[in-house]
């Protein structure tokens, strides 16, 4: 068994199992980190460096999926470094994100728009450049599910929900911006055995796999 | 007893090297860099001669590199009776002339001649040039002497006498000595190589690895591929002495497939090392058990991250995770694993042979020893140096480089790589270490080191290194994924003459956040080149945004080609034929005129125009050209 340790987050005190992820800690306790990537009991992901937080003690933020806890931490969910990271990343994902939400299935059960409103962040960057690539096509060989890979954030959950539950069918390819999570030959989901169960759109935090109404 | 079987194995092979220098030998560098100019066909060209000549007591050998890549190919002739001398720029020809003039007559060809390599009376050496009071080899200083595909002559020059020593000693001392020293990982941040071992050691695991990172991969730099491919064994030792120290008894060099010559004359060492049982099961009769495999890898820029290339020899993707753990902790299949660049590696021997205060007695005290370039880009001597820490940039430039090409005016070092910045001339006397380069926002990086000239732009330069490591991203992480993507675009839209004044300081501003959050190194680092530039340069950039210009003329879509009627020969056509879209013609004077509207600035005008006339200009702004043509007008 691991000790139990104390630590604060915003002032709060909560305590903890030694070793656990600060992120699950901190959102046990109704403390709101955005996140997109990390799934709990897994190995930390670490690629939607969203979760930042400040560790009194550490020099830089740090990404709280990838912080085990330990006794008498000191958090800060905020400060000026987490907020203007938090900003920019989320800013980042939505300059490569196909934004329309009134016609979104993931509409109201977004992450996306959790951390809008959490963090009071415009879902449409101004600055930034569009990057998504608005030509790659929507899957929609499967009777229950259906893939909008434009509005995927890649964060590989449906990966690893896929792995699990279905045929294992999905995955990362190429690299830089034109990272996808497709197929194996990059084929339809039916012709790649998809199983229709569904675990991947209940994973999927952005509405990029969905349920057809 | 260990002794006992190495100085057997040492007499042999100083025996072996005794016999070659009795001999006349001629030795060809046929490292890549020599390859490239053909030092293949110079090298069959000797064979040949030696044969229509009748000599048949001479001694062809392959050496690598030496370092002078500028005056490849590269013969040096040991002759008794001569000192060896080193002939650059050797072509087929040169080579028969060599052979029939200096082995068959007694001519020593000093036309030829680039300098002895040992002092003399006769002919001034490589230490003689101010290069060479710059210079100091540690890593080098057999590259290009002895032979890559003969063990022997590594050992008879003291090579594996650092591994008999260490076995006879505990990998605790070891470990102290290597801690003492120093020495900082030279792969490109400098981290303290005794502590990774340290770290290494420390954990209790009957299965640990040692990895050596030759996955090379910044545009510019060869040091690596050098020194696999001219002195493979100096690493193997250090990787050697890397698996002792820690307890690993498996080992990997991890090296691109885009190095077919090191793979081959790392393969063969590995092979020969077994053979005289300084590698493999019970080394020198010791307790100490080490194989050693190599791995290619598929040519990813990331991969040269550890976590990514350890992903990559699992089989997966090479694709950066978190750390910690860090390697040495849970590395390759979760095992402790230390790993450690090619030149790090090298050091080792050296270290162990000569002690710690020795190595300290090099560079600084925070910066102890050497560092390794490979100078590129527009300077005179391209190639290979060694200097000590605390060498100047301006003299690396000046001295060992002899400066820049065509008289032109410097501009820049970039140095890093696509993770180093641009030091521009007001801090070229800042000195070569690892903490005074990342203090004016460049790196120390692996050890490329481009030289920048007044016609490079640097908005170009920073753009190019930002389309490089977008390229090379792997794409897991938000920030380097789309914020490289971001800032390149807005670099592209400044080098067309389409930026905004904002764009400059939201560049710095995306740049610090990519810095800030990006999950691994290769994010972390990716905006160095434009932080460095817009930090250095931003004049350059300010005129490319207000003004529409590029100070460089390099910039296409900001430039435009114009010829000179006054300094039209008009009767040369030069011009016309050199234009791959024939939009030059001839007006009713016989002057040449660009049809602008066709003209693709390919630059070949102004290459094929005569120095004597000298007539095609670049102008920019392009609007320079309505200026220009409205003064014919009147």
């Amino acid at each position: 068994m691991s000790k139990t340790v104390n630590l604060t987050i915003d002032d709060k005190q909560v305590s903890a199992q030694e070793g656990e992820m600060l992120l699950w800690v901190a959102l046990e306790n109704d403390i709101y980190i955005p996140h997109l990537c990390a799934m709990k009991d897994y190995t930390p992901y670490a690629a939607c460096r969203l979760c930042f937080v400040e560790v009194e003690g550490k020099k830089a933020p740090v990404t709280s999926c990838t912080q085990p806890v330990y006794e008498n931490m000191v958090v800060h969910t905020r400060s000026e470094r987490v907020d203007e990271l938090v900003k920019k990343g989320f800013e980042l994902i939505m300059s490569n994100h196909h934004l329309d939400c009134k016609n979104c299935p993931g509409n109201k059960n977004c992450e996306l728009q959790k951390i809008a409103k959490a963090r009071k962040l415009p879902l449409k960057p101004k600055k930034l450049i569009q990057q998504v690539n608005e030509e790659l096509p929507i899957d929609d060989s499967m009777d229950k599910i259906v893939y909008d890979p434009r509005k995927c954030v890649l964060c590989g959950k449906c990966i690893t929900a896929c792995k699990e539950n279905g045929n294992g069918i999905l995955n990362f390819a190429h690299r830089g911006i034109d990272r996808v999570i497709t197929t194996f030959g990059n084929i339809s989901l039916k012709e790649a055995g998809c199983l229709d169960c569904g675990a991947c759109a209940e994973v999927c935090p952005v509405g990029a796999r969905s349920i057809k109404e | 007893m260990n002794n006992e079987t190495f100085q057997k194995i040492k007499q042999e092979a100083l025996a072996d090297w005794q016999a070659l220098k009795e001999k006349t030998v001629i030795m060809v560098g046929t490292a890549t860099c020599g390859r490239a100019v053909g030092a293949v066909e110079v090298m069959r060209a000797i064979d040949q001669e030696l044969a229509n000549q009748g000599v048949k007591d001479a001694v062809l050998m392959e050496v690598g590199c030496m370092g002078h890549c500028y005056a490849e190919p590269l013969v040096i002739i040991q002759k008794p009776g001569y000192p060896a001398i080193c002939y650059g720029y050797v072509d087929e020809g040169t080579a028969s002339v060599l052979v029939k003039e200096f082995i068959v007559g007694d001519d020593l060809c000093i036309e030829f001649a680039l300098a002895a390599t040992e002092p003399n009376d006769m002919f001034p050496t490589f230490e003689d040039f101010p290069r060479g009071m710059v210079e100091q080899k540690i890593v080098m200083e057999n590259c290009g002497i002895i032979d890559p595909h003969n063990i022997n002559h590594y050992i008879a020059n003291g090579g594996y006498e650092a591994l008999a020593n260490a076995i006879e000693m505990t990998p605790e001392q070891v470990l102290q000595e290597i801690k003492n020293s120093g020495l900082r990982g030279r792969g490109g941040a400098g981290f303290p190589t005794g502590i990774k071992w340290e770290t290494c050691q420390n954990i209790e695991d009957d299965v640990k690895y040692v990895i050596c990172n030759a996955d090379e991969g910044d545009p510019g730099a060869f040091m690596d591929r050098a020194l696999l491919e001219s002195n493979p064994h100096q690493m193997l030792e250090g990787l050697a002495l890397a698996a002792f120290t820690v307890g690993a008894s498996h080992g990997y060099i991890y090296i691109r497939a885009e190095y077919p010559l090191a793979v081959e004359r790392v393969r063969m060492a590995i092979e020969q090392a077994k053979d005289k049982g300084l590698l493999g099961n019970s080394v020198l009769g010791s307790n100490f058990n080490l194989e050693l495999e190599i791995f290619q890898g598929s040519g990813a820029f990331v991969c040269g991250e550890e976590t990514a290339l350890i992903n990559s020899m699992q089989g997966y993707p090479g694709i950066p995770r978190h750390r910690p753990p860090f390697p040495a902790q849970a590395g390759l299949w979760n095992k402790p694993t230390v790993i450690n660049n090619v030149k790090t590696l090298s050091y080792v021997s050296h270290i162990i042979k000569k002690g710690a205060d020795w190595f300290k007695s090099i560079g600084t005290p925070e910066n102890p020893g050497t560092a390794i370039f490979a100078l590129a880009g527009k300077i005179i001597n391209t190639g290979l140096t060694e200097v000590p820490m605390s060498t100047t940039l301006k003299q690396i430039v000046y001295d060992v480089g002899s400066g820049i090409e065509k008289s032109k005016k410097f501009k820049a070092v970039q140095i890093g790589g696509p993770s180093g910045g641009c030091i521009p001339e007001s801090l070229l006397d800042t000195s070569i270490d690892f903490d005074s380069l990342s203090k004016i926002g460049a790196m120390m990086g692996s050890g490329g080191m481009v030289i920048l000239d007044e016609d490079d732009c640097m908005v170009e330069i920073a753009r190019f290194f930002l389309d490089f490591t977008q390229k090379e991203s792997c794409g897991k992480c938000t920030f380097c994924r789309i914020g490289t993507k971001q800032m390149l675009d807005i670099l592209e839209r400044i080098t067309k003459g389409e930026g905004v004044l904002e764009d400059i300081d939201y560049l710095g501003e995306l740049a610090q956040n990519i810095k800030n959050g990006s999950l691994c190194n290769l994010g972390k680092t990716a905006p160095n080149p434009v932080l460095s530039t817009i930090r250095h340069f931003r004049d350059e950039y300010e005129a490319h945004v207000i003004e529409k210009r590029c100070p460089a003329l390099m910039c296409k879509e900001l430039t435009t080609f114009y010829i000179l009627p006054e300094k039209c020969e008009r009767s040369c056509d030069a011009c016309i034929g050199s234009c791959p879209v024939e939009c030059i013609y001839s007006n009713e004077d016989r002057i040449k005129v660009i049809d602008q509207e066709k003209c693709v600035k390919c630059n070949s005008c102004l290459d094929a125009c005569p120095p004597q006339y000298d007539a095609v200009i670049k102008l920019s702004p392009v609007d320079m050209l309505k200026v220009k043509e409205n003064v014919i007008d009147e």
